[in-house]
């Protein structure tokens, strides 16, 4: 489904990215971890097509296609999703006007029809009470003045919107309390299903109790260096990552 | 011989069409007066050092266009917000159109300055109120030199008025170049409401200036809300001179949407003459290529306890050029004065410009008063945020810019009004939007 060859990518002179290969396929969890600094952010931005980064070696793949020469948008269209580390704040725009536009936009550019305003409200209804979103905060301007945890439960509310097939939430468990780690992960592993994939991009291994990954990489100055399953994330929690630096180095 | 000499000798002329007799006859003999020695302002004077007019003085205006063709309705109706009941006060080439319009004299004159300037019956009225309120400079100096035609409305005290008035000033290109002086006069007794939508609208090629004069006397406790859609087309440049004079407790909001035009100033100044009043001035500017629109304000706080508020929004693309000089006063007696101004910008291209200077001038010592204004480009990061969610970049663009000037279209309080001013909005971005701010 989602293929990344050897992709080097940097910003301003600064290599970022060095000679990253993962394979995703449809049904799969994989989670990424790694230190700060590591480039897991930069991995996601690059994926969904954020312009400042220039790729300079590799490409990445979506069934078989590269997506190099697509815009952020028209890899939208192809089903990746990006839930942000930092969402944005956008005053002045509500977010069911957002979405709205997200989800026409979307179909227009897939040739379909917009989708009837009653379909949208009930389907506005239906992922706002999955997540447990109070009606009124989709009024609101988007992240605006949202809490840290308000923000990523957003996040998700977008994607249960939007349905993706490649979905990669960025350390969408940090900033979130117990409870909303619990509604969070419930909503993606509903979302869940043999058609899509998730990429996790997490720091600790706790979100990884509730949505179980099926591999788990570890990423450190730009490249995997190892690649496990759930138990190596255990692995991280207890030991920290100096001792995957070590064994790189050595 | 150029505009200023064709117009000064002009004048003897147009006094012998109207009316000599008149009260007004005097006041337009020492406006012409006034103008002779004044002249248009040039750069060198400090209001207008951003705005230049010697290429919109340059071409050979008509100013006594000919009798005007008569306008279809279905040429116009766009420029109107025809999905709602409303008064109508229509020009065509600075001429009343009647067909067109809608206008009462029952209960209140909802009318033309033609037809009260010279009625014995509206007299004083007009000694009471007429070119009281404008602040005098060379450009309001010559409309009121000309001035004879324009929208007259009166409405009694404790009057709500149900319908919005339109006043919508068309030119038809029946001269090769056209300069119009409407002149509107608008008096709101004790305790009533009124909304008016005001228009200038070019129907052809032609280049048009329009020098237009407005006062507007809103009296204790009365509400009035005022909106300028200024949406003309590249051959029309319009100065636009519009001074209030509010007493105790009334509101007035006044809302100017520049969307285009080849140049636009606004000189807007509100007087307030007795205790909490509140003043509140809000604009969205959306310009491109060489446009340039200015905002020209002035708040003059004389009385306790009053506020004014000022929310400007600017968007320039291309080469387009913006102007926002905000003065606010406030008098030794007025304390207690909240008054707000904000100003802000976004540059599309590093080729537009905007340049903003407010200014205060406070001699009262309690006294809550602020000024903000930026000047930015769209956010990166807010655009990759929209378009990862599959939102084409023009498209995410102008949702950007709906957001931004989202705070000022809150306060339009006619939706019809609203919806009109968001598709034009939706236009000018080239874009559809599937939903209203
Ligand atoms: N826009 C940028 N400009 C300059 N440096 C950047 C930019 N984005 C990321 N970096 C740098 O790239 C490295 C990786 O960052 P990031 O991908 O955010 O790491 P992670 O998400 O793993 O913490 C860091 O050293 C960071 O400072
Ligand atoms: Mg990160």
């Amino acid at each position: 489904m989602l293929s990344i060859k050897n992709l080097h990518a940097k910003i301003d002179d600064k290599n970022i990215l060095n000679g990253i290969n993962l394979e995703v396929k449809a049904g799969e969890v994989h989670a990424i971890m790694g230190p700060n600094g590591s480039g897991k952010s930069t991995l996601a931005s690059v994926i969904a097509g954020k312009e400042e980064y220039e790729v300079t070696d590799g490409d990445i793949y979506i069934n078989g296609e590269s997506i190099e020469e697509l815009s952020a948008e028209e890899r939208a269209h192809k089903g990746i999703f990006l839930s942000f580390q930092y969402p944005v704040e956008i005053p002045g725009v509500s977010v069911t006007n957002f979405i709205k536009t997200a989800i026409n936009e979307t179909r227009k550019a897939k040739g379909e029809k917009e989708m009837p305003a009653k379909e949208m409200l009930k389907l506005l209804k239906d992922k706002s009470s999955l997540l447990e979103i109070d009606r009124k905060f989709l009024s609101r301007s988007i992240n605006d003045g949202f809490s840290g945890g308000e923000k990523k439960r957003n996040e998700i509310f977008q994607m249960a919107m939007l349905e993706p097939s490649i979905a990669i939430l960025d350390e969408t468990d940090s900033g979130l309390d117990i409870d909303a780690l619990r509604i969070v992960a419930n909503g993606v592993n509903k979302l869940k299903s043999s058609k899509n994939a998730v990429i996790l991009i997490t720091h600790y291994q706790r979100l990884l109790d509730y949505i179980i990954p099926d591999y788990v990489h570890v990423l450190h100055n730009g490249k995997i260096v190892k690649s496990g399953t759930k138990e190596l994330a255990i692995e991280l929690e207890e030991k920290g990552y100096d001792w995957i630096k070590e064994e790189v180095k050595n | 011989m150029d505009l200023k000499e064709k117009l000064v000798s002009s004048f003897i002329a147009f006094e012998n069409q109207v009316d000599i007799d008149s009260y007004v006859h005097d006041i337009r003999t020492e406006a012409i007066k006034s103008f002779e020695d004044s002249g248009f302002p040039t750069k060198k004077n400090e209001a207008w050092k951003y705005t230049s007019l010697k290429q919109v003085l340059e071409p050979d205006y008509s100013i006594f266009p000919r009798q005007n063709k008569a306008l279809e309705y279905a040429k116009i109706e766009k420029y109107l917000i025809d999905d709602i009941d409303s008064y109508k006060i229509i020009f065509v080439d600075g001429k009343y159109s009647s067909h067109l319009s809608e206008t009462t004299h029952e209960g209140m004159d909802i009318c033309l300055m033609s037809s009260v300037l010279n009625k014995p019956k509206y007299a004083s009225v007009i000694e009471n109120y007429f070119n009281k309120a404008v602040k005098k400079d060379g450009i309001s100096d010559l409309n009121t030199a000309f001035s004879k035609e324009g929208a007259f409305i009166h409405i009694p005290k404790n009057k709500y008025v149900e319908k919005p008035i339109q006043i919508i000033h068309f030119s038809s290109g029946n001269e090769s170049s056209l300069m119009l002086q409407p002149r509107n006069l608008i008096i709101v007794d004790e305790n009533s409401q009124l909304q008016i939508i005001e228009r200038h609208q070019n129907l052809s090629e032609n280049e048009v200036l329009t020098n237009s004069v407005t006062e507007i006397f809103v009296n204790p406790k009365s509400i009035v809300d005022y909106y300028k859609i200024q949406n003309d087309n590249k051959q029309a440049s319009l100065i636009d001179t519009t001074s209030i004079v509010q007493e105790r407790s009334s509101v007035c909001t006044l809302h100017t949407f520049s969307f285009g035009g080849k140049l636009t100033r606004n000189n807007l100044t509100f007087s307030q003459n007795g205790e909490h009043i509140e003043s509140i001035m809000k604009g969205i500017t959306i310009i491109e290529d060489k446009q340039h629109v200015d905002h020209n304000t002035l708040v003059h706080h004389i009385k306790p306890n009053c506020e004014s508020h000022q929310d400007y929004k600017g968007i320039f693309d291309d080469k387009s050029t913006g102007v926002f000089n905000g003065t606010v006063v406030v008098e030794k007696e007025a304390q207690k004065t909240n008054a707000f101004q904000a100003n802000n910008n976004v540059l599309l291209s590093d080729k537009a410009s905007i340049n903003t200077k407010p200014q205060l001038e406070i001699f009262a010592d309690d006294v809550k008063c602020s000024h903000g204004c930026t000047i930015g480009q769209l956010d990166k990061n807010a655009l990759f945020y929209l378009k990862s969610r599959g939102i084409p970049e023009k498209e995410a663009k102008a949702l950007l810019m709906y957001g931004f000037a989202n705070n000022v279209m809150q306060s339009v309080k006619i939706p019809e009004l609203k919806k009109r001013i968001t598709n034009i909005i939706a236009n000018k971005l080239g874009v559809k939007i599937g939903f209203n701010l």
